[in-house]
């Protein structure tokens, strides 16, 4: 359904170039759910808004192609894109939406008007569509009237969902949908998604810097350190069988709820200027399994099991 | 026959709080204040009662809005309360200092502890040289037009420690040593945006640390980092609070990272404690109905859950904490309260005490314990 290859965004700011995202490629099957994970700052936010060809400015997709249902997007005209693609068939829960609603209309206004944009309905018909649309995130349709501040946070996330769902696209991308939200309520939105991907074959793909929310939902997670996707595999791969130094590192420092306690562990060090990524492996400053070829070259992507991609020099060894 | 909480101090008690409540006013309109609506209150904590032990590592947790920060920075006098006690027992430094300035503060109990509420604003600079606060916020907690080594020498003048320029410089290089900046030369002249978001937390540390406190508020000191980089802050404050002998509030939403942290807990929940005890008890073995809807709805990193929606065994949303519900103000969410029908006239009508249901684990709930057996306990 969807294929990203070599994908790269640069912020061309005054200090300089900012490879947010260096490189990325990935496949995503028709109703399948993509786990994107790493910590902030890495691309992940900018990788998705590479996908419906938003990136703000000074930033610029300058490579790669985005097959989209047999073509590449990328080479389509803004025109043709706005009409036949971004929001119909790929659109986005934005990171920290639930915020940015527009607070002087009602959200059964703000979510007709994508009705009415795309769709050219009149208002009667969108609103007929709104309730429809927030009966299916879980809201009572009597709040169609309700200002953005009279709902709690967990229900303005709701109303951003309903909004990137109202054209019924077949992808919708979410980054970091329940980042600002409790934990119940998180565990409400994430059952939310969960239940309309089933009941409407939905693909998704789910931003987080919080693994265990990808693991609640993703069936293929890619792991992004640094402006690059460092593994990739399904969810049992990555989880059960992470192979990369930083996915184990990672995965190392999430306390957990049951089982013994062992040392929590950390990775020393922090994330690279991605305007001025060290040379050969970006992990390469933090990892204690570094030796020589690692701060040299740049390591290959070895599929080290079937479908099981991971890009680091210790496996290119054998 | 179980026992009702009530905070007793021993020997080893630091702090103890009993029945402590902070109410924040709130803002009345000038129709409501010629119709004469009675003022409102946001309840932000409301009945707190709980003990720490020297050493100790006790986690507050709870929902956003609990009251978690608002109790902390109580216990600190940062904001007042409008009732309870708050006890601390000084040590004799402190003891010293007031006797300097000519306060005699009152004792409360046999351990000469001092009830923190009570001491007049102008007394309470010694104070802060034992308590201290670290902040969730490494971004905004720090003075942006400062640099580290001003952002420490501030309380160093403020507390007038360190008579010179030299003996003061001294002391901030040691503590940026004590939390691992170094070499400090390289951070005296930097400004916070020139750190990562863990080094302004050590820096945060440091502030802290740099009075030699003996009782600190962390509150969720690492939940603005990263998670790979969270540990290693945790280490270092644990291994400062062996070496320093230091007692920490640890305030967290993260009930998993709680299981590493902290010795015991309590669980929050619109301004009042619903369970509490050994934190491992409390979290593997939840007895409040809110305990166990919390601790369902964390998130694990295992693909297993991915196949199956959670079950969230709550209702509806945390009410406003302006208006509590009656009785059990959790009642309103209570599933346990819809299928429990014999207790639900006490959920209805009255707040429950924390009862004591086994050995240090103590849950508010007309579960574990009907009024009637309650007031017995209360005649004994
Ligand atoms: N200065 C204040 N004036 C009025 N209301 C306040 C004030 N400080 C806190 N509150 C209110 O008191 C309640 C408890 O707030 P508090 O900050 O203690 O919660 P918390 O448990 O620390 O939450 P979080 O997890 O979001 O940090 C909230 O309803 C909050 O809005
Ligand atoms: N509008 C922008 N201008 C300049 N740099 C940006 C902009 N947005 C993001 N970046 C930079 O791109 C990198 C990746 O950012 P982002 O995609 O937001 O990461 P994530 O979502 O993983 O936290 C970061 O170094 C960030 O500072
Ligand atoms: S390539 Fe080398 S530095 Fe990079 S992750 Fe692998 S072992 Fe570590
Ligand atoms: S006292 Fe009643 S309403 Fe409150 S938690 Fe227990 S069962 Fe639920
Ligand atoms: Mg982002
Ligand atoms: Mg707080």
């Amino acid at each position: 359904m969807l294929e990203v290859k070599n994908l790269k965004t640069y912020f061309y700011t005054t200090k300089g170039v900012v490879k947010a995202v260096d490189g990325v490629s990935f496949k995503l099957n028709k109703g399948e759910v993509l786990g994107i994970a790493g910590e902030s700052g890495c691309g992940k936010s900018t990788t998705a808004y590479s996908l419906i060809r938003l990136v703000p400015p000074p930033g610029k997709i300058v490579d790669g192609e985005l097959i989209f249902e047999g073509r590449d997007i990328l080479k389509l005209s803004e025109e043709d894109f706005r009409k036949q693609i971004r929001w119909k068939k790929i659109s986005m829960v934005f990171q920290g939406a639930m915020n940015a609603l527009n607070p002087v209309y009602t959200v059964g206004d703000q979510i007709a008007e994508v009705l009415m944009l795309h769709k050219h309905m009149t208002k009667e018909e969108a609103m007929k569509e709104v309730y429809k649309l927030l009966e299916m995130v879980g809201i009572d349709p009597k709040r169609a009237k309700s200002y953005p501040h009279e709902l709690s946070g967990g229900m303005k996330q709701r109303v951003v969902i309903a909004m990137a769902l109202a054209l019924r696209p077949p992808l919708v991308i979410a980054d970091e949908p329940t980042t600002a939200l409790d934990v119940v309520v998180q565990a409400q939105i994430m059952n939310l998604l969960k239940r309309l991907q089933r009941e409407h074959q939905m693909s998704i793909i789910l931003i987080t810097h919080d693994l265990s929310l990808i693991a609640e939902m993703a069936e293929k997670v890619a792991i992004m350190y640094a402006g690059k996707i460092v593994e990739y595999g399904t969810a049992e791969q990555v989880f059960l069988n992470p192979q990369h130094p930083y996915t184990r590192g990672l995965l190392a420092s999430i306390p957990r709820l049951t089982g013994d306690i062992h040392k929590l562990e950390f990775i020393p060090g922090v994330p690279p200027d991605l305007s001025n990524p060290p040379p050969g492996c970006r992990f390469a400053p933090r990892c204690k399994f570094k030796f020589e070829p690692c701060d040299k070259e740049e390591p290959p992507v070895i599929e080290v099991e079937p479908g099981h991609y991971v890009s680091c020099w210790l496996h290119a060894k054998k | 026959m179980p026992n009702i909480y009530v905070p007793k101090p021993s020997s080893d008690t630091v702090v103890y709080v009993k029945d402590l409540r902070t109410w924040f006013p709130v803002r009345r309109s000038f129709i409501d204040v010629i119709r004469r609506r009675p003022p409102l209150y946001v309840h932000a904590v409301d009945g707190v009662s709980f003990d720490i032990k020297e050493g100790e590592t006790f986690g507050l947790a709870g929902e956003s809005g609990c009251g978690k920060t608002t109790t902390g920075k109580t216990i600190l006098r940062l904001v007042d309360p409008v009732g309870g006690i708050i006890a601390y027992r000084p040590r004799e430094r402190l003891l010293k200092e007031w006797e300097e300035i000519g306060y005699h503060p009152k004792f409360i109990d046999q351990y000469k502890s001092v009830d923190i509420s009570k001491i007049p604003s102008k007394y309470l600079k010694p104070l802060r040289k034992e308590m201290q606060m670290i902040f969730q916020d490494p971004y905004g907690s720090l003075n942006p037009r400062f640099t580290v080594y001003k952002i420490l020498e501030e309380p160093l003048v403020i507390h007038g420690i360190g008579e010179t320029k030299e003996e003061r410089y001294d002391l901030i290089v040691r503590v940026l040593e004590q939390v691992k900046l170094t070499p400090p030369e390289e951070f005296l002249n930097r400004y916070p945006h020139m750190l990562s978001g863990g080094q302004r937390q050590r820096v945060g540390i440091a502030r802290a640390l740099l009075l030699q406190p003996r009782f600190i508020v962390a509150d969720e000191p690492t939940s603005m980092l990263d998670v790979s980089i969270r540990a290693e802050i945790l280490e270092l404050m644990m291994e400062l609070k062996e070496r320093y002998k230091l007692t920490y509030v640890f305030i967290t939403h993260d009930l998993a990272l709680a299981r590493y942290i902290c010795d015991r807990i309590a669980i929050m929940y619109l301004g009042r404690i619903v369970e509490m005890g050994n934190t491992r008890r409390v979290l593997e073995n939840p007895l409040h109905p809110y305990t166990k809807a919390l601790i369902s709805a964390i998130p694990e990193p295992d693909p297993r859950y991915r196949k199956i929606l959670r079950e969230l065994p709550i209702k509806g949303e945390v009410p406003s904490p302006i208006n509590i519900p009656p009785g059990c103000r959790f009642r309103p969410r209570c599933v346990t309260y819809d299928k429990t029908t014999e207790i639900q006239k006490y959920c209805e009508t009255e707040e429950p005490p924390l009862i004591e249901v086994e050995k240090d684990h103590y849950v508010s709930c007309w579960l574990y314990g009907t009024p009637e057996e309650v007031r017995e306990l209360i005649k004994k």
